[in-house]
């Protein structure tokens, strides 16, 4: 694994750092520290990871966006050397893998099956039906018991209810597949406990295509299945995908709602910004700067050099892994003034929250949506919102591939 | 300025469309880049710039710029 590289950016092996590294005790909002110290010090430079192995690490914003651009780069997670985030997300991806973790063109042939349901005008389209959601669940907390945990009672389930729609999944069994898929996210699960849950969740989705197969709807899951009578994927195929879209549709957005909640909690100034408007555009603008701001996608983009490339003074080889932190690209200082700084007035379109790409989040203009429609309604229809419990009470997703929180006592 | 898009390397991401939704769209059965209008208006010259700079598969060209790069 070792190789020639520019003086003093490839650090002897004792000395990689490992990676994740740790945030600081204290400031949940921000990166660990020592990945600030990498962004002023070596900027691309080696890590190690779980398995022992040694990636570069790239955390520079230019660095992040150029090489997440770069075609000499790819996502391919069969390589021997892609740098899997744990041993459950190497052991899901060998079950069930699909465009994420594929190249060109079989990414783009995959990705294009299922993006006519994430283009601006049809997600568009659903905001009126999103807002519903919303108000539907805000009704419901403000007729139920106070504290209440806002994951459960409104941030869950509003991605869960959105991508259930979208899917064709029958809502009625969130609690199966929330659990599992909070189990596949969870960077301590064992192998063997991804396996299981991989199985469960292609074995459920497997029987869904089934019934879309013979009994089709106006959903995602039945436009698959319509491929599988084409005989353009196979029944593994689009279950997986199937999966892919479950799971990125609900997780992730619901982690931003908690999170993006409680860091305005912690922010009143900002927050006062958000619920005094009912205008959209500093709505949305306050969605992209906590995008920015929290990147809860907090593992690093992962990726396989595929020839060698020269960037910033070093050389990746052709084969080396790399991680593309885009945290910390989020926070770095030439991209975005004064970046440790919630400011939801600076509208930080270019951030890297969603990568970049051709990997770049199918779901954004979703996500998107979702996050507009509940921090305009949130606050604006419970304006004393506030947490339960103290801080240090609040328990994190420090062991996720999501960053979040598991639970979040609210009361008003 | 003209503005050229590759819809053979466009992943439908929608940033284009939210950025400068008078010159861009997408196709409906897969949400591929349709560009409206070749020639924009000077008053959303700022919006396509931006567009072109946030699209992730670099599928947006602005034949100004070329141009500039290659008389220097
Ligand atoms: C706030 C919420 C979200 C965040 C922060 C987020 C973040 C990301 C990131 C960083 C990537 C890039 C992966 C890479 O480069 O390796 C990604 C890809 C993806 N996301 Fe999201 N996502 C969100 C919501 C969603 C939603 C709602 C969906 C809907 C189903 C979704 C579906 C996907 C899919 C399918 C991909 C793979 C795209 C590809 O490989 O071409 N995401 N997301
Ligand atoms: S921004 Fe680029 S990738 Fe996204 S829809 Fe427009 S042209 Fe396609």
């Amino acid at each position: 694994m070792s190789t020639i590289s520019a003086p003093g950016t490839d650090v002897p092996p004792a000395e990689t750092p490992d990676y994740p590294m740790t945030r600081a005790a204290g400031c949940p909002f921000d990166p660990p520290p020592a990945l600030h110290t990498r962004q002023t010090e070596a900027p691309i430079s080696r890590v190690r990871l779980w398995n022992g192995t040694t990636p570069w690490l790239v955390t520079r914003y230019e660095d992040v966006r150029a090489l997440l651009a770069d075609p000499r780069i790819g996502s391919d997670s069969t390589h021997p050397h892609y740098p899997h985030q744990s041993p459950a997300a190497k052991e899901r991806r060998r079950q069930s893998r699909t465009f994420i973790t594929m190249d060109d063109p079989e990414h783009a042939r995959l990705r294009r099956m299922v993006t006519a349901a994430f283009s601006i005008k049809h997600v568009e389209a659903l905001r009126p039906a999103i807002q519903k959601i919303v108000d539907d669940l805000i009704d419901a907390m403000l007729a139920g018991p106070r504290p209440v945990d806002l994951v459960q009672a409104f941030a869950l389930p509003v991605p869960s209810l959105v991508i259930c729609a979208l899917l064709g999944v029958p809502y009625a069994d969130h609690d199966f597949f929330q659990t599992n898929s909070r189990i596949l996210v969870r960077s301590t699960t064992t192998p063997e406990q991804a396996r299981a849950a991989t199985q469960l969740l292609l074995d459920y989705l497997d029987r869904l295509i089934g019934d879309k197969l013979t009994h089709p709807t106006d959903d995602l899951l039945s436009t698959l299945a319509e491929r599988v009578r084409a005989g353009e994927i196979s029944r593994h195929e689009a279950a997986s995908m199937g999966i892919l879209l479950l799971i990125a549709g609900h997780e992730t957005t619901a982690n931003m709602i908690a999170l993006g909640t409680l860091a305005l909690l912690r922010h009143p100034d900002q927050l006062a910004r958000v619920s005094a408007s009912d205008d959209p555009k500093p709505i949305a603008s306050a969605v992209e700067e906590l995008l920015r701001y929290l990147t809860i996608v907090h593992s690093g983009r992962r990726r396989v050099a595929r020839e060698d490339i020269e960037i910033g003074g070093v050389t990746i080889r052709a084969g080396e892994g790399v991680v593309l932190a885009n945290d910390i690209g989020n926070r770095d200082p030439a991209a975005f003034p004064d970046p440790d700084r919630l400011d939801v007035d600076r509208n930080p379109r270019h951030h890297v929250a969603f990568g970049f790409g051709v990997h770049q989040c199918l779901g954004q203009p979703l996500a998107r949506v979702e996050l507009q429609v509940v921090y305009s309604t949130l606050y604006r229809r419970i304006p004393t919102l506030r947490l339960a419990v103290g801080l240090d009470q609040i328990p994190f997703k420090h062991d996720g591939t999501v960053y979040g929180v598991y639970e979040l006592p609210v009361t008003w | 300025m003209k503005v050229i898009v590759d819809q053979h390397k466009c992943v439908a991401s929608g940033q284009c469309v939210l950025t400068a939704p008078e010159v861009f769209d997408q196709r409906e059965e897969d949400g591929i880049v349709v560009l409206l209008t070749e020639t924009p208006p000077e008053h959303l010259t700022d919006d396509v710039r931006q567009a072109a700079t946030l699209c992730p598969a670099q599928a947006i060209w602005l034949a100004e710029q070329e141009k500039q790069e290659g008389e220097r």
